[in-house]
């Protein structure tokens, strides 16, 4: 039901998006059309999924997952490039991009591994597998220089969380990347290292009486941190060009409003001037008058905030929130381990995919090119999407057979 | 081992919902700035220049109306990389020019006084024959139109001090405006009649909305032009003046200053008004009105300086008629009262006199105006007797004589309709208190003011209207420039109301026959005396030591059912009777009968050079 929604409802922006008066919705000439096309051809692979035998999916799944490492491996060698991306195959006058696919061929790959007879989170060799598993899509990603699509892959760190790995990594993560944040916006790092070192000391301090080891522990973040500090302009220097203004423009919007500012500051304002009840289906000026670039894709949220208001806006995002949810409730029911891993794997893809599209329309993240679940236009991403949710359903749906057999 | 953590995933990701839903609160509910930004954005205005009202003379005849002109607007957002050498050539520009346009304009949008989505004037001021040899090359420049506004022009170089300019907005204007009806670059009223009726004139602005994408490409009208307002053209003025009189005036005062007032006593309707020296007011309208402006502001002469109403004088001997009136009406002389005549020996030789007399009643005193006379008249008005002391004496009294003289109208400004216009002085006991530091004061201090001189101020405006007043005999509407605002319409209702004076038209009646006299055998014969009409008047001669006198005369005719008042000053022209007086009487001649017949008198006058 959820999935109908959000289908039909991306398909009407989408077509709001591209309005053009002379044309019809159904016009294949146009993304609209397109779209539409692209939404019958997923209700086939719907039936396709749910006819596939479930065992199918767990026996094959690190067959799905070479084959699909195979492709990406062959992208940069026979795709076309698009927006400065080479992502895609092509395939007749429509492109495929392999690394949509990725995702669910990665989830499948991680849950077929952790369900496995006899895997324990806590064993190193076992972690570093797990590792290697979102290491070679997101390798292979970068090699296309699709870097919001790689990053894609780093949401598993969250879906191992739940599967018993230790918070510690979560934690260092979020740790670094505040410093990498405070770092850009903190002009003097003098300030940041006197905090560091603060904060070290009071560290010490408190625990004295306790072991060496915890002390070392402490010692060692410390110069994690202060390690992340002097890497911040090494690897921002590393960074593309486009790529370090979108997040210098993230820390101060008001930056370069006709350049790299662009994007963000023109979705703001078309978001911004939807207003609470927005201004009518069609009515849009920013998006109708082609401000907002790409507009039916990756900021097709522009599109709904701006003409369906705040009211809109909310209802996308309880849409979502409905919808991950309930994924996490049929992760949790599912009986097997296999099973529930997938699960937590298409949440947390689809909560990724859902959080950054939406904060970088609102100027929360840095513009990486991350389309919005069943809502931005494109054929791969809404069958890769599709593939994610259905083969769940289709696993749900015999979760009873599993206990049975085993 | 994983307990809790389903939770702890659950929390993130509604976390992460409710700071959407904030942010957008907060963005598209709270923060107006994105929906300003996103109009700019999408949408061009384009303004629509409303036509001002025109203003016509009494007789329809056209004085002031508009010229049409053409600013090239630039929407930078909209401009494409053009050929630099054809621009040159189309619009008739060096590439140096061409460049420190653009130089300018991008040192405004610096200042935020324009930006890049909105047009902003480029070139200014183009005329008919510009826009010919553009029009057809504009299309070639996306960016660039043509925006139609219009300048004043002149149908009549006549009343350009009272009718008043009218140039852009100035930046201190624009600051003070509390009606933010002005926007940079409109035109507004900066003097006359022009300012004072600039709320008619003016119109309203219309308002045209396109909608653009984003390369700039005009996408046709914003809403089907609902939003879209048209201009509403100023309304047109019917001006009192008679335009023949108002020239033939002009005529009179070239090569002299000072200033002629003609009044319809009846209606207080101003027929003209003319300020000598004044200017040409084409050069204050259309390109080159700055450098114009500050040629004529800086001429010695101060021909933007609107004397009637602004340039203040002594009165003069024509104050004589309102002393005399205001004695009868307190009592203290009849017509029949006689004063001697002593010359040179009054209040220790300070007032003379002129002329063969030496012991007139009232008529007399005035037809040869006598100084002594008046001396004698205020020193009975202002020591009634009513107190024993000479200095409480005097403050009664000259309490008394205030209240009478200024409900002529003098001592505060008239309040005509035209700007800054001046109210003269007439001095209250309270300004002798201040005026002697305190220290006690009476007649002998003050008697200066008997014959008009002394601490008296008056505009010529005020002159012209007491001259109504006499013909009225005994009250004034206020004068004022406007008959009409729109068609058929009404004059501003403070100007159709009589103001009544204190004095009783009795004494108004020995007035006018004192003023009779004085043109049939008085200081007025030879100069004032028509033959087909009776013409009531005084003369005057301000003393302006160490220059020669102004000349002052106020006159009015017919005797019965006047037509018209008029007052004249003439800066340092000598005795009233000769310039100020020759110059009424033709004003009255041609008003009545069209011409002069008297061709000396009309060459005497413009023989005389005063300046």
């Amino acid at each position: 039901m959820l999935y109908g929604v959000m289908v039909l409802w991306g398909w009407l922006n989408i077509y709001s998006a591209t309005y053009d008066a002379n044309q019809s919705i159904f016009d294949l000439s146009i993304n609209s059309g397109r779209q539409m096309m692209f939404i019958i051809t997923s209700f086939v692979l719907i039936a396709a999924i749910l006819i596939i035998d479930m065992r199918f999916y767990e026996t094959f799944a690190y067959v799905i997952f070479g084959a699909v490492m195979f492709l990406l491996l062959l992208v940069p060698f026979i795709g076309k490039e698009v927006g400065g991306n080479r992502a895609w195959i092509g395939i007749g006058s429509f492109g495929v991009q392999p690394s949509e696919f990725a995702k669910f061929a990665t989830a499948l790959a991680a849950a077929k591994f952790i369900g496995s007879v006899g895997f324990k989170m806590d064993q190193l060799r076992n972690q570093t597998i797990l590792f290697g598993i979102i290491g070679a899509p997101i390798l292979l990603i970068l090699l296309q220089k699709d870097y919001g699509t790689a990053m894609v892959f780093l949401v598993f760190v969250l879906v191992y969380y739940r599967e018993g790995m230790s918070p510690f990594l979560l934690l260092v993560g979020l740790g670094v990347a505040i410093i990498f944040i405070l770092t850009l916006l903190v002009e003097n790092n003098w300030i940041l290292y006197g905090i560091i070192a603060f904060a070290w000391s009071l560290a010490i301090f408190f625990n004295r009486k306790k072991k060496f080891k915890r002390m070392a522990v402490i010692t060692i973040g410390a110069f994690v941190l202060v390690g992340t500090i002097f890497s911040v302009d090494v690897i921002f220097s590393k960074l593309e060009d486009h790529h370090q203004k979108r997040v210098m423009v993230l820390i101060n919007p008001e930056l370069d409003q006709l350049g790299a500012g662009y994007h963000v500051y023109q979705s703001k304002v078309a978001i911004g001037s939807g207003g609470f009840m927005g201004k009518g289906f069609l009515e849009g000026t920013q998006t109708k008058l082609k401000f907002v670039p790409e507009q039916y894709t990756d900021f097709i949220f522009c599109t709904i905030g701006e003409e369906q208001g705040w009211i809109g806006s909310i209802l996308i995002i309880v849409l979502f929130m409905a919808l991950l949810l309930r994924i996490v409730f049929l992760a949790e029911r599912q009986k097997n381990r296999f099973a529930r891993v997938y699960g937590y794997s298409v949440a947390c893809i689809f909560f990724f995919h859902f959080a950054t599209n939406i904060a970088m329309t609102i100027g929360l993240f840095p513009v990486i090119g991350i389309p919005l679940p069943f809502f931005s236009y494109g054929g791969s991403s809404l069958w890769a999407f599709t593939i994610l949710l259905f083969i769940l359903l289709k696993l749900d749906a015999h979760r009873m057979q599993v206990l049975q057999r085993i | 081992m994983n307990e809790g953590r389903k939770e702890v995933i659950q929390i993130v990701f509604l976390l992460i919902g409710i700071i959407f839903l904030f942010k957008l609160f907060f963005i598209q509910v709270v923060d107006d700035r994105y929906k300003n930004l996103a109009d700019g954005n999408a949408i061009r205005k384009e303004i629509q220049y409303p036509v001002r009202g025109i203003i016509t003379d009494r007789n329809g005849k056209l004085i002031v109306y508009n010229n049409p002109e053409y600013d090239l607007m630039i929407v930078l957002h909209e401009v494409h990389a053009f050929d630099s050498t054809r621009f040159t050539k189309v619009f008739d520009l060096t590439p140096l020019a061409l460049r420190g346009l653009f130089k300018d304009f991008y040192k405004e949008i610096r200042n935020k006084k324009a930006n890049s989505l909105q047009p902003y004037p480029f070139l200014r001021q183009l005329s008919n024959f510009d826009l010919a040899k553009i029009q057809d090359h504009i299309d070639e420049f996306p960016g660039f139109y043509i925006q139609a506004r219009s300048t004043r022009a002149y149908a009549s170089k006549a009343a350009a001090n009272v009718l008043g300019y009218v140039s852009e907005i100035s930046k201190g204007q624009l600051d003070g405006d509390k009606t933010t009806i002005y926007r940079q670059g409109d035109y507004i009223g900066q003097s006359g009649v022009e300012k004072y009726y600039e709320e008619y004139l003016r119109g309203q602005r219309g308002v045209k909305f396109f909608m653009r994408n984003k390369d700039g490409v005009i996408k046709g009208s914003f809403e089907d032009g609902e939003a879209d307002t048209l201009s509403i053209p100023g309304q047109d003025l019917t001006s009192t003046l008679d335009l023949d009189l108002q020239e033939y005036g002009e005529y009179l005062m070239a090569g002299k200053a000072g200033s002629i007032i003609a009044i319809e006593p009846e209606t207080g309707e101003i027929l003209a008004m003319i300020s000598g020296p004044s200017y040409d007011p084409t050069l204050l309208t259309g390109k080159n009105y700055s450098s114009n402006f500050v040629q004529i502001n800086s001429d010695t002469l101060k021909p933007l300086f609107t004397r009637p109403i602004m340039a203040q004088y002594r009165p003069g001997s024509i104050f004589k008629i309102a002393q005399a009136m205001v004695a009868l009406q307190e009592g203290v002389i009849t017509p029949e009262t006689r004063i001697r005549c002593i010359r040179k020996g009054m209040a220790g030789g300070l007032i003379g006199c002129h002329g063969p007399h030496t012991n007139e009643d009232l008529r007399g005193a005035i037809t040869n105006s006598c100084n002594p006379y008046f001396h004698g008249v205020l020193r009975r008005m202002l020591n009634q007797g009513k107190s024993d002391s000479p200095f409480e004496d005097t403050r009664i009294g000259l309490a008394e004589w205030d209240k009478h003289i200024m409900s002529f109208g003098f001592g505060k400004p008239l309040g005509i309709d035209l700007p800054n216009e001046k109210g003269g002085l007439v001095p209250s006991p309270a300004y002798y208190d201040r005026a002697y530091g305190g220290r006690p004061w009476k007649f002998s201090n003050i008697y200066s003011i008997a014959i008009g001189e002394g601490e008296n101020l008056v505009v010529p405006l005020q002159m012209a209207n007491f001259a109504a007043t006499v013909a009225n005999r005994g009250y004034y509407i206020t004068p004022h420039m406007v008959k009409s605002i729109g068609k058929g319409g009404k004059p501003l209702p403070p100007y159709t109301a009589k103001h009544f004076t204190t004095i009783d038209s009795a004494n108004f009646r020995i007035a006018v026959d004192a003023m009779e006299r004085v043109v049939l055998e008085g200081t007025g014969k030879h100069r004032a005396q028509l033959k087909d009409v009776i013409v009531c008047g005084k003369t005057g001669s301000v003393q302006n030591e160490p220059h020669p006198d102004h000349s002052v005369f106020i006159a009015f005719a017919p005797k019965k059912n006047p037509k018209i008042a008029v007052s004249v000053y003439v800066e340092f022209s000598g005795q009233g009777a000769r310039a100020a007086a020759s110059i009424a009487s033709l004003m009255i001649e041609k008003y009545l009968y069209g011409g002069t017949k008297r061709p000396q008198i009309e060459e005497y006058v413009l023989r005389g050079k005063f300046l």
